[in-house]
C-alpha cells in the first residue's frame, strides 16, 4: 500500500451531509471493469442529463482539479461497502478526506488504500469547513500525518486525532495480509480444532 | 458477567490478536459476488497469493446479472468472475444454475449460513443472515482479498446494542414496516459502530423470512452487523429448506436452537426499546430510509428543526417533487419493483400476489417482479404466482439484484416515481432522476394496480 505521510494542495469544500456511495460512484460505473472512476466520482452532481458539465459545481472548478484534500459534511460515504467509492475519490486525486463522522465502511476502505480519513469534532469541523470555503482552493493546505496537523488555514494550525495503529499502518504503508500471515500457526491450530460443516454441494454446470 | 450471543460467536472464532490490535476472526464461509470478484482475484494474482480455503469460498453472480430476456448474455463482471474461478479453482454458481440467486438469499437456502457460524460477503447487506444466528460481516474489495488469502477477517470488536421490539403488530403490518419504522425512529446513524441484537416479542412472533428482511436493513441505520437468537422457527426453516443438506449439518442447527443465546446477565453497550404496536404500513417519502411515514400520514413539517435538518429535508423534497405536509396517497407512479435481498423471498411474492390476484396493473406503469433466487422462482411458479403476476401485467424476471442497485443496467427513466421493495431510496440509485419510495410487497403491488400510491388495505376493500 502507498504510505501516507503528508499531502499539500487545494482543499475541496463539499459541505453536504450523508453523501452516499451511490452518489459518490453511480452504479453504471461499477459494471464496466475499465470505467474511468475519476469521471464517475459524483458524476451526477458534475454533469447534466445531456452530459454537459455543471461548471460551477466545486469539482468542476479549475482550482480543484487534482486537489488532494476533500472536506465533507457528516456521514460521508454511507450506504454500500463498495470500495469503488474510495477508488473514485482516489482516482480524482484525493488522498485525504476530512469530515465529522465518516461512514464506517468508507473509513475502512480508505485505510486499505492509503487514503487518510480524518474525523473532527463538530466545532473543529465547522471551523475547517469555513476556512476551506473561504480559501476557495486558492491557498495551499497541508495535512501532516506525522504530527497530526492540518496547516495553511486562516485560523492557524489545527490538530486532529487518529487511532495510533491506523496512523502507523498509513505512515508505513503496511501490508495487512503479511501482518495476518504471521499468525498462520494460530489459523492452522484453529482449523484443526474446528470441523467444517458441509452445506449442499455445489452443482457445477457442465 | 454473562456473554452476549455476539460475544459467544466472536470468541469461538477469534484466532488471535494481530500486532495492530485487530482480532482475527475465522470465516466459516466466504461468499463473493460479481461486483468484486474480478477486482479481488486480479489483486490476489498480482500479489502472487493463493485462495487459502477453496472449499469455503464461493463465487455467485447477482449485481450485474441481466434478469430478463436472453440468459446467454453476460456482463463483463460475470465473464471475468467465471474466468477467475476457473483460474483459482474456486466454486462458481453460474447464473443459469438452479442454485443461482442473490448472495444473501442463497446463502441461507444452500446452508452456507448457519447459526453460530461466521460468514463474510463483500456487501453491506451481508447481515441478512443474522436472522438465523449467523454472524456475518460485509467488507470492501481489499478485505475480500485478505479473506481469500487468510480465511480470516481483521476486525476491531464492535460495541454491542440490543434492540427490544415490543408490542403486537397489527394485521397487515410486516417486517419491512418494522424496519422502516425503526429507522425512522432511531435515525440513519444510530447503529454506527454497533453489532446489533434484535430481541423482544415482535421478533419472537416474526417468521424467519421477516427476520431476514429486518436484519437486511441494519446497515440502513448504520449497524455493522446483527444477530437474532436461533429458535425452534430457525430449525424448522432449515428443515424445510433442507433438500440435500447433510444430516450432520441439520443436527448442528438443531443443537444451536435454544442454546445459542445471550446470557441473562450479559451487558450491552446500549439497549433500546422501540414499540411497534401502533405502526401501520410504512413508506419512504425522501431520499434516505429514515424519511419514512405511515402511508396514511403526511410528510412532516419541520417546526423547530435545525437549519441543517431543514436544508436536508428541502433537498429531499425537491428531488422527490414533493412538499412538506403533503400526503403521498394518490401520487402517480410509473414503476414498481418487487425484488431484492430485502423482499424477494417466497413469502414476499405471496404477499404481493394476494393483492395482485384478479386485478390488473394500471396503464403507464412498468411493474416487475424479480425473485430472490432461482429456487424461489421455481417454488413461486409451482404455486402459480408467476401466472398471477403475468396475467396482471407484471414482468416476471429471473433472479438477480436488478433495480435495487441498478448495476445490471435495469433502471428507471428520469423523473419516474418508483415504489420499490428494496432497501435504499438514495437519489439516482434506481436510475438518474428516479424517485424511489421504499415499501413492503403488499404496498408496492397495490401501487402497481392503482397506478398511484395507495394503502393496500384500501385497494383490497374497494
Amino acid at each position: 500500500m502507498t504510505p501516507f505521510i503528508e499531502v499539500q494542495g487545494a482543499a475541496i469544500p463539499l459541505p453536504m451531509d450523508d453523501v452516499n456511495t451511490d452518489q459518490i460512484i453511480p452504479s453504471k460505473y461499477l459494471k464496466d471493469l475499465h470505467a474511468d472512476l475519476a469521471e464517475g466520482f459524483l458524476a451526477f452532481q458534475r454533469r447534466r442529463l445531456d452530459g454537459t458539465r455543471i461548471t460551477d459545481f466545486v469539482l468542476e472548478r479549475p482550482q480543484f482539479k487534482k486537489a488532494p484534500i476533500l472536506v465533507v459534511g457528516a456521514n460521508f460515504g454511507c450506504g454500500s461497502s463498495r470500495e469503488h467509492a474510495v477508488w473514485a475519490v482516489q482516482a480524482f486525486g484525493i488522498r485525504c478526506v476530512i469530515g465529522h463522522q465518516l461512514a464506517e465502511f468508507f473509513i475502512e476502505n480508505c485505510l486499505k488504500n492509503g487514503v487518510l480519513p480524518i474525523e473532527l469534532d463538530v466545532s473543529k469541523h465547522q471551523q475547517l469547513m469555513q476556512d476551506v470555503i473561504f480559501a476557495d482552493g486558492y491557498s495551499t493546505v497541508q495535512v501532516d500525518l506525522r504530527n497530526c496537523e492540518i496547516r495553511g488555514l486562516r485560523g492557524g494550525v489545527m490538530t486532529f486525532e487518529i487511532d495510533s495503529q491506523q496512523r502507523r499502518m498509513l505512515l508505513e504503508g503496511l501490508d495487512e495480509i503479511d501482518m495476518t500471515l504471521k499468525h498462520m500457526i494460530d489459523i492452522e491450530r484453529w482449523e484443526s480444532r474446528n470441523q467444517v460443516l458441509e452445506a449442499k454441494s455445489v452443482i457445477e454446470k457442465t | 458477567m454473562g456473554l452476549t450471543l455476539f460475544d459467544k460467536i466472536w470468541n469461538a472464532h477469534c484466532v488471535g490478536v494481530r500486532e495492530d490490535g485487530k482480532e482475527l476472526l475465522y470465516i466459516d464461509r466466504h461468499i463473493v459476488h460479481d461486483l468484486h470478484a474480478p477486482h479481488a482475484f486480479k489483486e490476489l494474482g498480482r500479489q502472487q497469493r493463493e485462495v487459502r480455503r477453496k472449499d469455503l469460498t464461493l463465487v455467485v453472480q447477482d449485481h450485474t446479472v441481466p434478469t430478463r430476456g436472453d440468459a446467454t448474455s453476460f456482463s463483463e463482471n460475470m465473464s471475468a468472475s467465471q474466468e477467475a474461478c476457473r483460474e483459482h479453482n474456486v466454486s462458481f454458481i453460474d447464473h443459469r444454475s438452479p442454485q443461482h440467486g442473490i448472495s444473501h438469499i442463497i446463502s441461507v437456502e444452500q446452508g452456507w449460513a448457519l447459526p453460530g457460524k461466521t460468514l463474510a460477503c463483500p456487501d453491506s447487506h451481508a447481515s441478512t443472515v443474522g436472522a438465523l444466528g449467523c454472524l456475518a460481516f460485509g467488507c470492501g474489495t481489499t478485505e475480500l482479498v485478505h479473506i481469500l488469502a487468510t480465511q480470516t477477517m481483521a476486525l476491531s470488536k464492535p460495541q454491542q446494542m440490543r434492540i427490544h421490539l415490543t408490542g403486537q403488530l397489527q394485521s397487515g403490518v410486516n417486517a419491512k414496516d418494522v424496519a422502516l419504522h425503526l429507522i425512522r425512529t432511531v435515525g440513519i446513524t444510530a447503529g454506527r459502530g454497533y453489532a446489533v441484537e434484535y430481541a423482544g416479542p415482535v421478533i419472537r412472533d416474526m417468521d424467519l423470512e421477516g427476520r431476514m428482511t429486518l436484519c437486511n436493513m441494519t446497515i440502513e441505520w448504520g449497524g455493522r452487523t446483527c444477530l437474532i437468537e436461533p429458535d425452534a422457527k430457525t430449525v424448522a426453516w432449515y428443515q424445510e429448506q433442507a433438500g440435500d443438506m447433510p444430516a450432520q449439518t441439520l443436527a448442528f442447527v438443531s443443537d444451536q436452537s435454544g442454546q445459542l443465546r445471550s446470557d441473562s446477565d450479559a451487558q450491552f453497550d446500549a439497549e433500546l426499546t422501540v414499540d411497534c404496536a401502533s405502526i401501520q404500513s410504512q413508506i419512504t417519502w425522501g431520499t434516505d430510509p429514515a424519511q419514512t411515514i405511515g402511508i396514511r400520514e403526511t410528510i412532516p413539517l419541520l417546526h423547530g428543526a435545525s437549519s441543517e435538518q431543514q436544508a436536508r429535508q428541502a433537498q429531499a423534497l425537491e428531488y422527490m417533487g414533493l412538499q412538506a405536509g403533503q400526503s403521498l396517497q394518490g401520487l402517480k407512479v410509473q414503476r414498481v419493483f418487487i425484488g431484492s435481498c430485502t423482499n424477494a423471498r417466497l413469502s414476499d411474492l405471496r404477499e404481493a400476489a394476494r393483492v395482485v390476484q384478479h386485478r390488473h396493473v394500471a396503464e403507464n406503469v412498468v411493474a416487475l417482479v424479480v425473485p430472490g433466487s432461482a429456487k424461489i422462482k421455481v417454488q413461486a411458479e409451482a404455486e402459480g404466482l408467476d401466472k398471477i403476476f403475468i396475467r396482471a401485467g407484471f414482468q416476471w424476471h429471473s433472479s438477480g439484484c436488478s433495480m435495487c442497485a441498478g448495476a445490471n443496467g435495469e433502471v428507471g427513466e428520469f423523473g419516474e416515481r418508483c415504489v420499490a421493495t428494496s432497501n435504499r431510496n438514495f437519489e439516482n440509485r434506481q436510475g438518474r432522476g428516479v424517485r424511489t419510495h421504499l415499501a413492503g410487497p403488499a404496498t408496492a403491488a397495490a401501487c402497481a394496480i392503482a397506478g398511484h400510491i395507495v394503502d393496500a388495505a384500501d385497494l383490497i376493500s374497494a
